[in-house]
């Protein structure tokens, strides 16, 4: 079916269905290789000026269970880029170690509302709750839907429980207490929650969906101490 | 070619029964994506639009858009062109009906089983790779089959060289399931959730090298794919450049799969990694346009169509918006301008060019083409088709043009620096309230868009519905 002018490719490459498959294979995988293999030795744990990320308790892992299911990801960053106005706005750039219990990672592609990495510890408790019931009564003019229902469902124990023992088999470190009395753990830290929340007026139980997702929330970024102050000298 | 293919009639020869069914899927998913879409462009206008529902929100929805149109839509209507054409390209009927079958109904039921399990909140969070682990499973299965019967088409083929239409499919069919798999390699905790074996960076990472590589080959290689089968069939001219095609090809496999870390550019992801994400998105602009080239090129000689045939009108409005996508994609993923970018509006332009603009626009015009065909019926009305053409073509560029507003309104104010170096609009909440106008516009723009695919959807089943032609009139087609 060919003659003498017939190109190479279209004498030896184009008519052999198989060949051709084999040679797309290689080509799209070099790329995914060279740039992804690497990532699997890097151990951003030994970053110089390393601080210790601790891994999410149990009630903040139900916490990032419901940030996930109600998709806060899709509005909200968890991404500080090393920028004057970011680190002004949110704080202290994120650093990779921060990330290396998050399964799934959280980073975000949108800002339709300001990012969250460094949210904990920036309002009360009480703030959460009102915010997650109307967001316009702490923040006149925001686009966020209320979620009341946050204030009513309950988290369910056997669920987290289950969620712990997978990511621990993945390789997060749990105590055994947390592995094996779940309730427990779940109930010490939701009730230290409630005593706060309850000292502004608001009762819950602390087994309410609220109360897990505040826990989450107060979390973000306060693994890192360096003070705002340090990362300004440090900017390029 | 044998002579008993040669005898039989195309109507025993070909599976079309499998394209007419792909064809309504399509039709039918393109309204309910576009509806969410549509719902929530109004909820960013307009916060109570979610009716206080918790299933509602645009937390919930905005992912059963993005699967429903890249997913529901994009990949019914490359199904329905890819029966057709593979048929054709290589003179046999499809391996297996059965095959066929399986795969058109698994499709819809993942389709079904993810517009149920995503406002319920059961998703993984990576961005168009949502589904649950069960649905996961249920893709690779059904894709697999797909591909297979595809390979064993190949197999039987009765034509020995492989069109360029052929190759953008096969490299659609063996990447993405290499994607999907690698990407949603996860640790079951219940029935509905899982985890990653992936976590922080390393997570990212992969979920770019599988989102940014679903565009390269759910939303650009199949397309290519039926770009060159149905554009020069509907321009009556074969392709411009065979060796052009062949460049670009390869040159396209081989660049997309690097570009993955322009998502996490200025992230804490190792420099070298964003700095070849970024080189290589750059270069990919010439395979990109080496294929624009191509089919606009292809058109020449028939430049005098584009008044008159709607088909032509909106296949070369899709290779431009490819065009233009794939110049703007580029650009984005230098750092600096990604600095701006990244986060805003700005991308929600960006995507939506491409994928009204590229995808949308291909598509309807394949669908004008292909349904007299496979009913043998006239289309119902040429100028409604045409007054889709002109509605759709105003909602694409009332969309990205806002988004485009959008977009830099809040990435120059978020940056916004006074003389003493603080923020000059240190309250979001400021920021955000600029943007109403924008949203409202851009709602305008995407329920056009909506508009002229339901215009498209009656002018499809008028034409469909028609009486069928008498055989005199078959015979002298
Ligand atoms: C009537 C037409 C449409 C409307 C009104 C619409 C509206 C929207 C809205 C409001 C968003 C969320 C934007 C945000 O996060 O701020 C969105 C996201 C998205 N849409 Fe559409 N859309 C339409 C059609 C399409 C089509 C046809 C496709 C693909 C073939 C598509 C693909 C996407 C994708 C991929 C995203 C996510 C973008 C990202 O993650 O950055 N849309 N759309
Ligand atoms: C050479 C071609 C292209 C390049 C280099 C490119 C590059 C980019 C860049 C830099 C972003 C922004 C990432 C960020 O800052 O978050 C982006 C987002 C996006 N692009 Fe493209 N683009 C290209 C073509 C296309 C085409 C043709 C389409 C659609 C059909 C498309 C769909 C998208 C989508 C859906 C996103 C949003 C991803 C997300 O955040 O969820 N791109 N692209």
């Amino acid at each position: 079916m060919s003659d003498d002018n017939t190109p190479w490719h279209r004498q030896h490459l184009e008519p052999r269905a198989g060949l051709f498959a084999i040679l797309t294979t290689v080509c799209i995988s070099v790329g995914g290789l060279v740039e992804i293999v690497p990532m699997f030795t890097i151990d951003s744990s030994d970053a110089p000026d390393r601080v210790t990320i601790e891994p999410y308790t149990p009630l903040e892992v139900a916490g990032r269970d419901i940030y996930i299911r109600e998709g806060c990801y899709v509005c909200h960053s968890q991404m500080v880029r090393p920028f004057r106005d970011e680190t002004l706005r949110y704080g202290l750039w994120s650093r990779s170690e921060e990330y290396m219990w998050d399964r799934p990672f959280l980073l975000g592609s949108r800002r339709i509302g300001p990012d969250l990495h460094r949210v904990g510890g920036k309002y009360p408790d009480a703030w959460h709750y009102e915010h997650m019931f109307d967001p316009r009564s702490t923040s006149p003019g925001s686009v966020m839907p209320p979620y009341p229902w946050l204030s009513r469902w309950k988290i369910d124990v056997d669920d987290v429980n289950a969620s712990v023992v997978a990511l621990n088999r993945l390789g997060t470190p749990y105590s055994s207490e947390d592995l094996t009395a779940t309730a427990t753990v779940l109930q010490a830290q939701g009730s230290e929650i409630v005593e706060r929340m309850s000292a502004s007026g608001i009762e819950v139980t602390w087994d309410t969906e609220i109360v897990a997702l505040t826990a989450y929330l107060q979390r973000l970024g306060r693994d890192r101490t360096t003070t705002l102050a340090d990362a300004d000298g440090e900017i390029p | 070619m044998s002579t008993a293919a040669a005898a039989a009639s195309p109507v025993e020869l070909y599976d079309d029964e499998i394209t007419k069914k792909f064809v309504w899927a399509t039709l039918a998913f393109a309204i309910v994506g576009m509806t969410v879409g549509v719902w929530i462009a109004l909820e960013l206008a307009w916060w109570p639009a979610n009716l206080g529902i918790p299933y509602t929100t645009f937390g919930r929805l905005r992912p059963l858009h993005t699967n429903a149109v890249i997913f529901a839509f994009g990949g019914n209507i490359v199904f329905a062109g890819m029966y057709y054409s593979i048929q054709r390209l290589l003179k046999v009927r499809m391996y297996s009906d059965g095959l066929s079958n399986f795969h058109f109904w698994g499709w819809q039921a993942i389709i079904v089983s993810a517009a149920i399990s995503l406002p319920l909140g059961l998703t993984q969070s990576h961005e168009y790779a949502e589904l649950i682990w069960p649905i996961d499973i249920a893709i690779a299965v059904v894709f697999l089959s797909f591909g297979f019967n595809v390979a064993m088409t190949i197999a039987r083929r009765r034509v020995q060289h492989l069109y360029v239409a052929i190759w953008f499919y096969l490299s659609f069919l063996i990447t993405i399931p290499v994607l999907h798999v690698f990407n949603n390699l996860s640790l079951p905790a219940t029935l509905t959730r899982s985890y990653p074996v992936y976590a922080g960076m390393t997570d990212a990472l992969v979920q770019w090298w599988y989102g940014h590589n679903a565009v390269g080959f759910f939303l650009t290689t199949p397309f290519l794919g039926l770009m060159y089968y149905f554009l020069p069939r509907a321009a009556e001219r074969p392709v411009y450049s065979y060796r052009l095609s062949i460049i670009h090809f390869w040159a396209l496999v081989f660049l997309y799969i690097w570009a993955g870390p322009h998502h996490l550019l200025y992230s804490s992801l190792p420099d070298w990694a964003q700095t070849l994400g970024m080189i290589f998105s750059i270069m990919l602009i010439a395979p990109s346009w080496g294929g624009m080239l191509n089919g606009l090129l292809t058109l020449r000689g028939a430049w005098d169509r584009i008044r008159t045939d709607p088909v032509i009108k909106f296949m070369v409005v899709a290779v431009s918006f490819y065009g233009m996508s794939t110049f703007e994609g580029p650009m984005m993923s230098i750092r600096a301008i990604n600095g701006l970018s990244h986060y805003t509006n700005w991308v929600i332009g960006h995507v939506h060019s491409g994928a009204l603009g590229w995808n949308g626009m291909i598509s309807f015009g394949i669908l004008y083409w292909l349904v007299p065909r496979l009913w043998d019926r006239e289309l119902y009305s040429e100028p409604l088709a045409t007054l889709h053409f002109w509605i759709a073509t105003i909602g694409i560029v009332l969309y990205t043009v806002t988004m485009w507003g959008a977009g830099l309104t809040e990435g120059l104010m978020w940056r916004a620096l006074d003389e003493g170096g603080q923020l000059q609009n240190p309250v979001f909440m400021d920021i955000v309230n600029q943007l109403a106008p924008f949203y409202w516009l851009r709602l305008v723009g995407g329920l056009l868009y909506l508009s002229g695919v339901l215009l498209m959807a009656y002018n499809l089943i008028r034409t469909t519905s028609a009486p069928a032609p008498t055989a005199t009139a078959a015979a002298a087609k």
